[in-house]
């Protein structure tokens, strides 16, 4: 019943790992063939992979487990996909419904630990029940604002037999509303066409309404000619190579974008939420400007930043009226105030934030970075990441020009992610580039996944910035706690080359700046799994950054001045 | 419709008339909510506010209605209108919660509390209880030679009132029932 309820569901592949209390579902598995199941080597690596389908195809990502250390070693992906709004569906065996309660074996209450870090979950205790909330489950995850959910099923009564309903629209009182207020659609496009500094702030709310939302955003875009900036969850909804694109924001966003947002009279967010990465010191943040928020959760609305025109809906629904109004009213922006702005924004941009200098033997991981782009923006290409330094090198110096093409787990920061997510892209995307750029701590957190590339024949590229450090750490020990570096150092790592051969992988090592541009041409030329070992400068920092507790027209732009920048007030924050 | 032009049901509303000023000074509201009655659903809601550091200062939690299958959760808290709101909007997300009805501002309400005190003493004091009691309009529903149980019935002030009145009198025991609520008129 429950695989008969996922193919009617429209899933293909399910990602999971067998245990005792849930062997009738495998077994329902193993007599099937509509739907590809993806053994992986630890849980945690099934909830990451479900994630990365799910970002990488617009499709809910599916993962199948046991019951206890199952259910458990999912939860670190369930608070990922909670907090980055990722609709997944994790299936947990559990013991039989007369031993709950009993300490069996292998017994644990899911449902009770995973109630804060699902959007919604539900314990099935009669089989007749089971299909409605399978179905249901899909509904809940992936209405509204997407997020996990869990359904966990006792073994007797995966056991038992049970009338099956088919799926049906829901029925259910959880129906998200989509369409916006068009008084205050209105009130946004009369904004839109007296402001003067305006900025678009977009976030990953665009990529979970779907292509067409990206569509509208750059038609609103191009024709107003306003700037646009977007948070870590947003990369790609506007293009890269689009004119109006001034980078990343946030913690480590380019200086233009958060001048931008710092000078602005009209901030737009369009599914942001203002997190603490982007908005650094709350009280200083765009002090002057009025302020616009787009976003399905009325929860999001005024939870840190005071919104002047607050607008709940889907952004898809959402941009398609406010362009209808504005078209409507006749197109107008004030034109001549906003060629101002940009000589202002082009005058930032004259800082060249992002520059660096490769010189010497040793490879700066930003050419790395640099590199890579080069030699695979032409390709059918997809980024996965882990957490750290190179996450944000990556977000500043990969490029992506559309939307889905850039996974990264921005909201809990789980190192460990990358890897096995971008066997999840890899799953959606067969023959597409998936690459994920990792750095060597994180890369180990969940390196198991190797056996299920292997497994399945899934090309992967996984591009480690080896730094030998937890660079990120690292950076903040420097700044912050007197350059005592506690812990933050790599020893004892695996020689990755041969580690990538004791799976069967290929493993390809590189230390020099001028073999870099063969090496990583030998990656992509491999089919198959490849460990890319690139050993980089050991001490970088990665810059810009508004230190805690800063204003974004605070920030440091590189070494010289970073002596004593974080007040006590600002070492609390994270 | 509230004084924040609240429709009713407020997980339905559009948060273009929520405008909460973000003032510091702590407001104490009384929310009605209507659940899906199921196993886990008062977890979720009290969970919500362990989880994200609201305060709960009283919560009452039945049955309403069989065939609905719905439970009405009311519960007393207090925070800046900001808190509050975001109260409002994060119990509205849960799935399992219908409507979030917030009482302190959807015009006036009732709100009414059922307590019983044990109150053990000899003479005069015994006396001066049941005389204060009486007053009160509190029920004896149980008495022994040097023990009376009272049932009073009213706004938690009242019983409040109550309490502090017969705690030098000998009161040993109270139990509460945490404030029920409804909105007047229609």
């Amino acid at each position: 019943m429950v695989v008969q309820a996922l193919i009617d569901q429209g899933v293909d592949t399910v990602f999971g790992y067998p245990g005792g209390a849930v062997l009738p579902i495998y077994d329902e598995v193993f007599q099937q063939n509509s739907i590809k199941h993806i053994l992986v080597r630890h849980e945690q690596g099934a909830v990451h992979a479900a994630e990365g389908y799910a970002r990488a195809t617009g499709k809910p990502g599916v993962c199948l487990v046991t019951s206890g250390p199952g259910a458990t070693n999912a939860v670190t992906g369930l608070t990922d996909a909670l907090m980055d709004s990722i609709p997944i569906i994790v299936l947990t065996g559990q013991v039989p419904t007369f031993m709950i309660g009993s300490d069996a074996f292998q017994e644990a209450d899911t449902v009770g630990i995973t109630r804060p870090c699902t959007k919604h979950n539900w314990l099935v205790k009669e089989t007749d029940k089971l299909s409605d909330v399978l179905h249901e489950a899909f509904h809940v995850s992936t209405s509204g604002r997407p997020g996990p959910v869990l359904v966990d099923i006792p073994k007797d009564v995966q056991f038992a037999t049970g009338s099956y309903s088919a799926p049906k629209p829901s029925t259910s009182h959880y129906q998200p509303q989509v369409k916006g207020d068009m008084e205050a659609i209105t009130e946004l496009v009369a904004a839109i066409e007296t402001a003067k500094r305006p900025v678009f702030y977009t976030g990953g709310g665009v990529v979970n309404s779907g292509p067409g939302a990206s569509q509208l955003l750059r038609e609103l875009v191009d024709a107003t000619g306003f700037p646009i900036t977007s948070t870590l969850m947003g990369l790609g909804c506007y293009p890269a190579s689009g004119d109006r694109w001034l980078g990343m924001l946030g913690m480590h966003g380019l200086y233009e974008a958060n001048m931008a947002m710092h000078g602005c009279d009209l901030m737009i967010n369009i599914g942001a939420r203002f997190d603490d990465r982007i908005t650094g010191r709350i009280d200083a943040f765009s002090p002057k400007s009025k302020k616009a928020h787009i976003d399905i959760d009325p929860s999001s609305i005024n939870k840190v930043i005071k919104a002047d025109i607050p607008i709940v809906g889907d952004v898809g629904h959402v941009l398609e009226d406010i362009l209808k109004v504005w078209k409507s009213r006749g197109r107008k922006t004030n034109s001549e105030a906003v060629a101002k702005w940009w000589s202002q924004i082009d005058e930032w941009k004259t800082v060249d934030c992002l520059k660096f200098e490769q010189k010497g033997k040793v490879i700066k991981p930003q050419y790395a970075l640099e590199r890579l782009e080069a030699l695979t923006k032409d390709h059918d290409r997809y980024i996965c990441t882990e957490v750290g330094q190179h996450q944000m090198w990556a977000a500043q110096y990969l490029g992506f020009e559309d939307p889905n093409r850039w996974m990264t787990s921005g909201g809990l920061g789980t190192m460990g992610y990358g890897f096995p997510a971008s066997i999840g892209v890899q799953m959606g995307h067969p023959d597409a580039l998936v690459i994920n750029v990792a750095g060597e701590a994180s890369w180990l957190m969940n390196m198991q996944e190797l056996g299920t590339a292997m497994q399945f024949n899934l090309p992967v590229k996984q591009f480690i910035l080896n730094n030998e450090r937890l660079g990120m750490v690292r950076q903040w020990q420097e700044l912050l706690h007197g350059e005592r570096y506690s812990h933050s150092w790599s020893e004892s790592l695996p020689d990755f080359v041969k580690l990538a051969e004791a799976f069967g992988a290929k493993g390809i090592i590189c230390s020099d700046p001028d073999d870099l541009d063969d090496a990583i041409m030998e990656m992509i030329n491999h089919d198959g799994p490849v460990l890319f070992d690139c050993l980089v400068e050991k001490h970088e920092n990665c810059f810009p950054m508004i230190p805690s507790g800063k204003a974004h027209n605070e920030m440091l732009l590189g070494e010289a001045e970073t002596q004593g920048v974080i007040d006590a007030k600002g070492s609390v924050l994270v | 419709m509230s004084a924040l032009k609240l429709k009713k049901g407020s997980t339905s509303h559009s948060a273009y008339n929520l405008r909460p000023t973000f003032s510091d000074v702590v407001e104490k509201h009384t929310l009605a909510v209507l659940v899906e009655n199921e196993p886990g659903v008062l977890a979720r809601v009290i969970g919500l506010f362990s989880g994200r550091g609201y305060n709960i200062e009283s919560l009452t939690v039945a049955e309403v209605d069989h065939q609905g299958h719905l439970s009405r959760i009311t519960i007393v808290t207090a925070g800046t209108p900001q808190v509050i709101e975001q109260i409002k909007a994060q119990l509205g997300r849960i799935v399992s919660v219908h409507e979030v009805h917030d009482l302190t501002v959807e015009g006036p309400s009732v709100e009414r509390e059922l307590a019983m005190f044990k109150v053990s003493g000899k003479g005069d004091k015994r006396v001066e209880a049941l005389r204060l009691a009486d007053i009160f309009r509190a029920n004896v529903v149980d008495s022994t030679l040097e023990t009376f149980v009272f049932e009073i019935t009213g706004a938690p002030e009242k019983i409040d009132a109550f309490a502090d009145l017969m705690r030098p009198l000998g009161l040993t025991e109270v139990a509460r029932t945490g404030v029920a609520a409804l909105p007047r008129g229609d």
